[in-house]
C-alpha cells in the first residue's frame, strides 16, 4: 500500500505580516515549519504504515528551500520524499497548485493521499479536496481518526459542525487531517542522518509536460486574483456585563438588539 | 575556517531545542524540587535518539558526530543542566569506554542497547577517598575461576539511581596504585550491588547521583573493559571526551539564564523605564553573550578535534575550564540583573546559577584542567 502526504511549508507566525505595497507575506526573519495539519497527516500515515507495513512518500510543491521539510517528514520516518518545484509553477494559485500536485500524483502513484485541512498561510483549505477531483478520486474532509485501513478501504471518523460522520471510503481515496487526526511524533537523531544521505527526487515542469499545459499552471493558470492584501484591524473590545439576573441580561440583550434596529 | 553549521546539524539543533522546550522545561522546576528525574522524560529522549548520538550505526547508535552532541547538550542544559548531565554520563563516560575499548561481544551486548534507546548507563570512578586522585581508589575486583570478586563503595554515581549498565573501576592489584586499577562492565541486577539514596546536593538535583555499594559482585570474566591495568588509561580517555560535553552543558547553563534575563529585562520597569533601557544592562548583557559565544566556539573545537581524529584532550580541558567559569560568572550576573525576583523560585535563573557551580567540580575541576592544559604546554 502506496500512502502519499502532501505538505506545504509555511512561515511559523500565527501573526502573518503582509507587505503593504505588494500585498505578499513578509517570510525575512521567519521561520519555516511544516503546516501543522500536514504534519498531522504524516503521523497518520506513519501509524498506518506500522499498522499496515506501507509505504509512507510525502510530497511537496514549492522553491529548493522547501526541502527542509522534506527532510525533516523523512526524520520522522517517511520512506521517500519528492519535490515538485519549477518557474513555471510559480504564482499558483490553488487551482493550479492542485492541477499540478495532481499530475505529480498520477506519476507517482497513490492507494491512499493524506494532505492537511489547511496550511495556515494562505487557510482556503481548498488544494486537498481539489487534488481529488481532479484525479476523480473520493474525499473526505476533516478527518479526526482513522478507524479502520485496510488496502481496500479506510473507515474515518469527519468532524462536522454539529456532530460527526462515520465514512467507509474505497481507495484510492483522498483525506484531509485536522489536528484531532494525530500528534505528530518528534524527529530522531538517526533519521536526521539519514534524511541528509537520502536523495530528494526533483519532479519539474518537464517530468510533468505529458500532463499539464503551460497555460494551466503559474500566474496564467490561477483564475483567483488578489485585489489587496491586508492585516485586518483588531476589533473592538467587547462590553462586558456582570452580576446580571436571567431576567436583566435578557433586557440588556433586548435593548441592545433593538438599539441596532436588528428586532 | 568554518563557523558555520551543517542544514543536518542545524535540524538536528532544532529538533533538541523543541524537545527542550515542550518536554523538558515545562517539568524542570518540579524535578529540582522533588530532586527526581522522570523516567517518562527518559524515555521520551531515548526514543528521540538522544543518547546514542556519536555512535555508529552498525551498533545501534544515532550516527551523528560529536558537535551535533554539543548541540544537543547546549539546548537542553539550556532548561534543564540536570539532563545534560545525565545524557552526558551515559554517552560520553560510559557508552565511550565500552566503544572505545569494548571487544566486538561487548559491543553487541552492551553498547548496543544503551546507544539504541533502550537502556541507560552510569560510569563509576569516584570513592569517598578518591576524587582528583584516582590513585586513592580502594575498590577491588578478585579474580576467582570465571569471576571477578568485586568488593567497594563508589559515590557520585550519575544516573546509578535507575542506569542498567555500569562501567566500574576496581583494583586488580593493590600494589601497583593506579596502574592496578582494571574496568569492568557491570549489570544493575548483579546480586551484591546496591545503590543507596539520591545525595542531596546544591544543584543538578534532579539528576540521579548516588552512593553504590559493591559487596561479593560477581562480574563474569568476560566483561573486563580491555585488558588488566588499563583502567587508569580507559577512565582518563573517556573525561577527556566528556569533558566536551560538559563546556557545553556550562554553555548551554549560561545561554538559557541569558535567554531568561533577555526577557525580564524587557518587561521589568524601574525609575519610568523598562531595564533594557539601562546602559548597565546593555553593556552587562553584552559582555556576558561575547563571553558565553567565545566558550561555544572552544567547545565546537574541541567537538571538532574529536571528530576528526587529531587530539584533542587539551583543547576540552581548556573548554570545559573556560565555559565553567564563564556559566558560574553568567549565572550570577543574570540573577543580579532579576533581583529580588532573580533570587526566588519562580523564576528559572536561581536554579542555573545553582546548577553552573558543578561543572567547574565534576569531570576533572579547574584545577585538574589546568594540569591537563599545562601539561599539554610541557611548562
Amino acid at each position: 500500500m502506496k500512502i502519499v502526504v502532501c505538505i506545504k511549508q509555511v512561515p511559523d507566525t500565527v501573526e502573518v505580516k503582509i507587505d503593504p505595497k505588494t500585498g505578499t507575506l513578509i517570510r525575512d526573519g521567519v521561520p519555516s515549519i511544516i503546516n501543522h495539519d500536514d504534519k498531522t497527516g504524516i503521523e497518520a500515515a506513519l501509524r498506518l504504515k506500522e499498522q499496515l507495513g506501507a509505504t509512507v512518500t510525502v510530497v511537496s510543491m514549492g522553491p529548493p528551500q522547501a526541502d527542509v521539510a522534506l527532510r525533516e517528514a523523512l526524520a520522522m520516518g517517511c520512506d521517500e520524499a519528492i519535490l515538485v518545484s519549477g518557474r513555471e509553477f510559480g504564482g499558483s494559485d490553488t487551482y493550479a497548485t492542485s492541477g499540478i500536485l495532481a499530475a505529480a500524483l498520477r506519476k507517482i502513484g497513490y492507494d491512499l493521499i493524506i494532505t492537511g485541512r489547511q496550511a495556515i498561510d494562505g487557510d482556503t483549505a481548498q488544494v486537498g479536496p481539489q487534488i481529488a477531483e481532479k484525479l476523480h478520486v473520493p474525499q473526505v474532509s476533516y478527518v479526526e481518526e482513522v478507524r479502520e485501513a485496510t488496502p481496500e478501504y479506510v473507515v474515518v471518523k469527519r468532524q462536522f459542525e454539529d456532530g460527526y460522520h462515520i465514512i467507509k471510503i474505497k481507495t484510492p481515496c483522498l483525506l484531509t487531517a485536522i489536528a484531532e487526526l494525530a500528534t505528530p511524533r518528534y524527529m530522531t537523531v538517526k533519521g536526521i542522518v539519514e534524511a541528509y544521505e537520502q536523495e530528494i527526487k526533483i519532479l519539474g515542469f518537464e517530468d510533468l509536460k505529458d500532463d499539464l499545459e503551460l497555460d494551466m499552471i503559474g500566474l496564467k493558470g490561477s483564475p483567483t486574483n488578489v485585489y489587496q492584501s491586508f492585516t485586518k484591524a483588531a476589533k473592538g473590545a467587547g462590553t462586558i456585563m456582570k452580576d446580571l439576573s436571567a431576567d436583566e441580561a435578557v433586557q440588556v440583550i433586548l435593548n441592545k438588539l433593538e438599539e441596532k434596529f436588528i428586532i | 575556517m568554518d563557523f558555520k553549521l551543517t542544514k543536518a546539524q542545524m535540524l538536528q539543533q532544532e529538533l533538541f531545542r523543541k524537545v527542550a522546550e515542550t518536554e523538558i522545561k515545562p517539568i524542570a522546576k518540579d524535578m529540582d524540587e522533588a530532586e527526581e528525574y522522570s523516567m517518562d522524560l527518559l524515555k521520551t529522549l531515548h526514543k528521540c535518539g538522544m543518547f546514542g548520538i556519536p555512535y555508529s550505526r552498525e551498533y545501534g547508535g544515532q550516527g551523528a558526530d560529536n558537535l551535533t552532541y554539543t548541540l544537543c547538550m547546549e539546548e537542553v542544559s539550556k532548561v534543564d543542566a540536570s539532563t545534560g548531565i545525565t545524557i552526558s554520563v551515559h554517552t560520553s563516560l560510559c557508552c565511550a569506554c565500552i566503544n572505545e575499548f569494548g571487544t566486538e561481544e561487548q559491543k553487541q551486548k552492551y553498547l548496543r542497547p544503551l546507544v539504541d534507546g533502550s537502556k541507560t548507563g552510569c560510569y563509576g570512578l569516584t570513592e569517598p577517598g578518591a576524587g582528583t586522585d584516582a590513585g586513592g581508589v580502594r575498590t577491588e575486583a578478585v579474580l576467582d575461576g570465571d569471576y571477578y570478586v568485586i568488593n567497594g563503595t563508589k559515590v557520585f554515581t550519575t544516573n546509578s539511581g535507575f542506569a542498567d549498565t555500569f562501567v566500574v573501576f576496581a583494583l586488580t592489584d593493590k600494589t601497583k596504585g593506579s596502574k592496578g586499577l582494571s574496568a569492568f562492565i557491570v549489570e544493575r541486577g548483579y546480586e551484591g550491588l546496591s545503590v543507596g539514596p539520591n545525595i542531596e546536593r546544591m544543584g543538578i538535583r534532579a539528576a540521579s547521583n548516588c552512593e553504590v555499594i559493591y559487596e561479593n559482585v560477581k562480574v563474569p570474566k568476560e566483561n573486563l573493559l580491555g585488558k588488566e591495568g588499563q583502567g587508569f588509561k580507559i577512565a582518563m580517555k573517556a573525561l577527556d571526551g566528556g569533558r566536551i560535553g560538559i563546556g557545553a552543558q556550562a554553555v548551554g547553563i549560561a545561554q538559557g539564564a541569558i535567554n531568561e534575563a533577555l526577557q525580564y529585562v524587557k518587561e521589568r520597569k524601574q525609575f519610568g523605564k523598562t531595564l533594557n533601557k539601562f546602559q548597565n544592562t546593555q553593556f552587562k548583557l553584552a559582555e556576558m553573550q561575547t563571553k558565553v559565544d567565545a566558550a561555544r566556539l572552544m567547545v565546537w573545537r574541541a567537538a571538532m578535534a574529536k571528530d576528526n581524529g587529531e587530539v584533542y584532550g587539551p583543547y576540552a580541558a581548556m573548554c570545559k575550564l573556560f565555559a565553567s567559569d564563564v556559566a558560574n560568572e553568567v549565572t550570577r550576573g543574570c540573577v543580579q540583573l532579576l533581583g529580588g525576583y532573580g533570587y526566588c523560585r519562580e523564576y528559572p535563573v536561581e536554579r542555573a546559577l545553582r546548577d553552573a557551580k558543578i561543572t567547574e567540580i565534576y569531570e576533572g575541576t579547574s584545577e585538574a584542567m589546568k594540569m591537563v592544559i599545562s601539561g599539554a604546554m610541557k611548562v
